[in-house]
């Protein structure tokens, strides 16, 4: 629910539906503090390495405007509930998935505020509508120190923090739904000078981007100074469609917020395992080492377990935990065959994830599941049939007709020859018909061995072990 | 219903701004039929009650005297009104106050001043010199104080046996000392405030108005305790508590703060204080004189953080969700300030004005911060008084009796509430729970009342003192003329 008051949270809800008699702003009504947004703002303090105040304080941040209710915001400008932490994040050098390289940027603080309403403007008729749905959601705004240099960092930031809240549980982080909400903050200044003026860039509604707002707003900072130009500390909106960012209409000019402590809410105290007086229980109070102690393992361990069980390179850790899901498929699938993990990662990320992307389904709405993937994998490796074979067979099950690959194999005549005597007749056919590339082989060129191997494979109509094949005609030709 | 009949009748009093007619008849009929059952709801069941229209009663308009929420009617009760109907209490109506609670005349509001019931007893009539005209007869009448004079009003007039003030600088005291009742001033985050319409958040409490002592602590008894929709109340659990009769004082500590002789503190009042110190000393309990040299500096710290608390609070009246809003609609900013200008009155904008100007961020350090520290200053000096062994405090409540109307407007509120707020407005500073008890007559005739300042979350031992005191003075009983007969009936216990 709610920051303050109880209403529930939901997105795309009727107008007006989610509105508490305080998120109304009704005279006489007051906040209550919600325990579960104060336990998240921990979580997500501790994941970041923050220290968490103890004592933390709310104010209310005073400007009027339709969507704001009561006139003012309650926000955490003097004592915020979470300073000083860190995040690591990795990038490609190069866009070479192999080279990865670790950054760090600094959390200045998190603090704990309301959201405003939606205020939709129809200027056809000149009026403005409301919806205070949003009014009074708890935000927890997350300040970065300027320690990024270009759009793809920032979006690597971002995206490891979007993980990390996901797996947290405390936001579902989602930009398209207003989850998670991004404003940059860019300037640029030559090396050894102090930082330049700043500009804001809003309006961002996702990661992509994210990365492209801010690498056009070094450009054009860039641009207008060499120029002679100067950077106006103001405030700009990213136009996704033409890609630029555009001065927003600065309609308060230089503002003055009137901050005032927060009459109705006493300083917010956490406690932990040292202060916690002896009569109270945890469930009177939020104990940050009780919530320390639950804290679920986060991207970056995440991924060196998977890195450590599974032998699997660093970057796929990246690429399983990017995508919602892949991980837990990747697993059960590893649960349900006798394929070494390495070589499941391959068909992981190289075959399932290419035919989601291209069907830009999730892997919840993968028609082949773990269990389908797992058998074929398991007739691969029991050289029931070969990689190409196999591929096919993906194919089909991937149209999700309910097949199993024992079927689409019996179907679509892919088995591999499994009987040697057969093969060897073959093999001894395809050299019988061949005497000048025998006799080439034989006389040093070994390339022309995989035309013999294609013309078997053509022979048996690809129901042949290339390896096997080349094994038999090497042995038939050195006899 | 014959307190209903005595409210048409008092209606020039103007001490109601809504009556509840309807309902309130029929939570009496439903009253009747629970006492018939030999059930009631509780000690308060079928009792009339008036409430301060700055609560919110659901149903019923809540206005706050301001053209801002005329016709507004909230879609909840104030958790103390609730706990109230709770009971059984029947709801007569809203009373009269300084718009928005602003003032200590209860003159100031869109439905009129609310004229002190004392203005039409015989002891007044009897010692006001008679003018040659009797239409000025009229005119002679007096304020009740404020802010919740219609409150006070109402219980002085019989209309009503209990009613709810607010007080966030003396506006439940001051009134009851005008109009010679009880007005209990809790201690600070003692009875929830959700549901009363804010003027400064850190100081207002509501406030009990009352007959007698005993009343008040019956209705106390009702109100107290945590709600967890107020995060400012205290989680300890509050039991109610009868008033034993205090028979030995000998044990008591009587405090008199020097600095509560203020400037133009009336030579009667002052002879009225010093006699109840003395009847304190001749009934064996120690008296001493104390100090609290903050004192002077309190009213123009008590203005800083007022009208800052004000400025924030009245930013919701913006006329988009509830409330007036202006017809002028060229812009959002347009319509919120017409709107704003046409639904408050000059006092409320006025320090609406100010609390801005207070917290613009160059002025934030030197007049908010400086006025918190001296508000600490302030709440120390009683936490030392109190910690040196006085047990309670006792001071004039009002500087002068009710003076007339014609006399009151010749001062700004803002002079007036200067004025009027000195004795009484510390506490509020302070957080501490304070009581104004009737004393006697003034020479024209009207009441003068003294108060009992107590610590913090003492109510017990507070209201205790306070109904010896009042036993020892018997306050004598307003004499109305005209329904002397209808008085007589209700006014028994």
């Amino acid at each position: 629910s709610k920051l303050f008051s109880g209403s529930q949270v939901q997105f795309a809800a009727p107008p007006n539906s989610l509105v508490s008699f305080f998120d109304a702003s009704l005279p006489g009504t007051l906040p209550v503090l919600n325990r579960r947004c104060v336990e998240a703002a921990v979580m997500t303090g501790l994941a970041l390495n923050c220290s968490i105040n103890k004592k933390s304080l709310f104010d209310r941040k005073h400007y009027f405007y339709a969507d704001l209710p009561a006139g003012y915001q309650i926000t955490q400008q003097r004592v915020p509930i979470a300073v000083n932490g860190s995040l690591s994040y990795s990038l490609c050098i190069d866009n070479k998935m192999s080279q990865m390289v670790t950054k760090t940027v600094r959390i200045k603080q998190i603090q704990l505020e309301q959201d405003s309403g939606k205020s939709l403007h129809d200027d056809v008729r000149s009026q403005t509508l409301v919806d205070l749905n949003r009014a009074g959601v708890g935000l927890m705004e997350v300040v970065m120190e300027p320690d990024m240099c270009c759009g793809e960092e920032a979006a690597a930031a971002v995206r490891e923090l979007q993980l990390i809240l996901q797996t947290l549980g405390s936001s579902q982080a989602v930009m398209a739904e207003g989850q998670l909400r991004v404003d940059a903050n860019v300037s640029v200044h030559h090396p050894g000078e102090p930082y330049g003026v700043r500009t804001e860039v809003k309006n961002i509604n996702s990661i992509r981007f994210l990365a492209k707002a801010v690498d056009y707003e070094i450009e054009r900072q860039i641009e207008e100074l060499e120029s002679g130009g100067t950077i106006l500390n103001e405030t700009r909106a990213f136009d996704s469609k033409l890609g630029c960012t555009v001065p927003m209409r600065d309609k308060e000019g230089k503002q003055d917020y009137r901050f005032m402590p927060e009459p109705n809410l006493p300083p917010l105290i956490l406690y932990n395992a040292r202060s916690l007086p002896a009569n109270m229980n945890h469930q009177q109070v939020v104990n940050i080492d009780w919530i320390h102690e639950r804290l679920p393992d986060l991207p970056s361990v995440k991924r060196a377990k998977l890195v450590e069980q599974y032998g699997i390179l660093p970057e796929h850790s990246f690429t399983l935990l990017n995508e919602a899901g892949l991980t837990e498929f990747f697993e059960d699938v590893i649960k349900q065959t006798q394929m070494k993990p390495k070589k499941v990662i391959g068909w992981i990320l190289n075959d399932l994830l290419s035919y989601l992307k291209q069907h830009s389904l999730t892997v919840k709405e993968s028609p082949v599941s773990s269990f389908l993937l797992a058998d074929l994998l398991n007739r691969l490796e029991k050289k029931e049939i070969s990689s190409t074979a196999a591929k096919q067979v993906f194919a089909e099950l991937w149209k999700g007709e309910g097949k199993t690959p024992l079927e689409i194999v019996k179907e679509k005549k892919l088995q591999l020859i499994q009987d040697q005597e057969d093969l060897e007749r073959i093999c001894q056919a395809v050299i019988d018909g061949q005497e000048n590339e025998v006799m080439a082989i034989k006389s040093g060129n070994r390339k022309v061995l995989n035309k013999l191997i294609g013309l078997v494979q053509r022979e048996t109509q690809g129901r042949s072990n290339p390896v096997l094949v080349k094994q038999l005609l090497e042995k038939k030709l050195s006899e | 219903q014959r307190c209903l009949s005595l409210i048409k009748s008092t209606k020039f009093l103007n001490a109601y701004i809504t009556v509840a007619e309807e309902t309130a008849l029929k939570q009496a009929e439903e009253s009747e039929k629970r006492y018939k059952r030999g059930q009631p709801l509780g000690v308060l069941d079928g009792i009339p009650i008036a409430v301060k229209d700055n609560f919110n009663t659901a149903g019923i308009e809540t206005t706050c005297a301001s053209n801002m929420l005329k016709g507004y009617i909230s879609p909840y009760n104030a958790t103390v009104v609730q706990k109230l109907l709770d009971q059984g209490a029947v709801l007569l109506g809203k009373t009269n106050l300084d718009e928005f609670a602003m003032g200590s005349g209860s003159t100031d509001g869109v439905f009129g001043p609310v004229r002190n019931p004392w203005s039409y007893s015989r002891q007044y009539k009897e010692k006001s010199v008679p003018k040659s005209h009797s239409e000025d007869k009229d005119s002679n009448w007096v304020i009740t104080g404020g802010s919740s004079g219609g409150s006070a009003a109402a219980v002085s007039s019989f209309t009503c046996f209990a009613a709810l003030g607010s007080d966030t600088g003396g506006s439940t005291r001051n009134p009851a000392a005008h109009c010679g009742v009880v007005g209990l001033k809790p201690t600070y985050g003692l009875i929830s405030r959700h549901g009363l319409i804010p003027l400064v958040n850190s100081m207002d409490v509501p406030g009990i108005l009352t007959r007698c002592v005993d009343d008040a602590a019956v209705v106390l008894g009702s109100l107290a305790g945590h709600d967890p929709k107020d995060s400012t109340t205290i989680q300890d659990n509050f039991k109610p508590f009868e008033l034993s009769d205090l028979t030995d004082v000998s044990k008591l500590s009587i405090g008199i703060p020097k600095e509560y002789h203020a400037p133009g503190l009336s030579s009667e009042i002052l002879a009225l204080w010093s006699k109840a110190a003395d009847l304190f000393k001749n009934a064996g309990a120690k008296v001493i004189e104390v100090s609290l040299p903050h004192t002077r500096y309190s009213i123009v710290c008590y203005h800083v953080l007022c009208t800052a608390e004000v400025a924030s609070n009245m930013a919701r009246f913006d006329g988009l969700e509830y409330g007036h809003r202006s017809d002028m609609n060229k812009s959002t900013e347009s319509m919120y300030a017409a709107t704003r200008r046409e639904g408050f009155n000059d006092v409320v904008r006025g320090r609406i004005l100010s609390g801005n100007y207070f917290l613009l961020k160059q002025n934030y350090e030197n007049y908010f911060i400086k006025a918190q520290k001296v508000r600490r200053l302030i709440a120390n000096d009683f936490v030392k008084v109190f910690g040196s062994g006085v047990d309670i405090l006792l001071t004039p409540t009002t500087l002068s009796d009710a003076i007339p109307y014609m006399e009151f407007i010749k001062e700004d509120n803002r002079t007036r509430s200067a004025q009027d707020d000195i004795l009484t407005q510390a506490a509020n500073m302070a957080g501490l729970p304070a009581i104004n008890v009737p004393t006697a007559l003034s020479e024209r005739g009207l009441p003068v009342g003294l108060q009992f300042i107590g610590r913090s979350f003492q109510e017990k031992q507070l209201l205790t003192v306070a109904k010896w005191f009042e036993k020892q003075v018997k306050f004598p009983m307003i004499q109305l003329d005209e329904h002397n007969g209808n008085l007589k009936q209700i006014s028994k216990p």
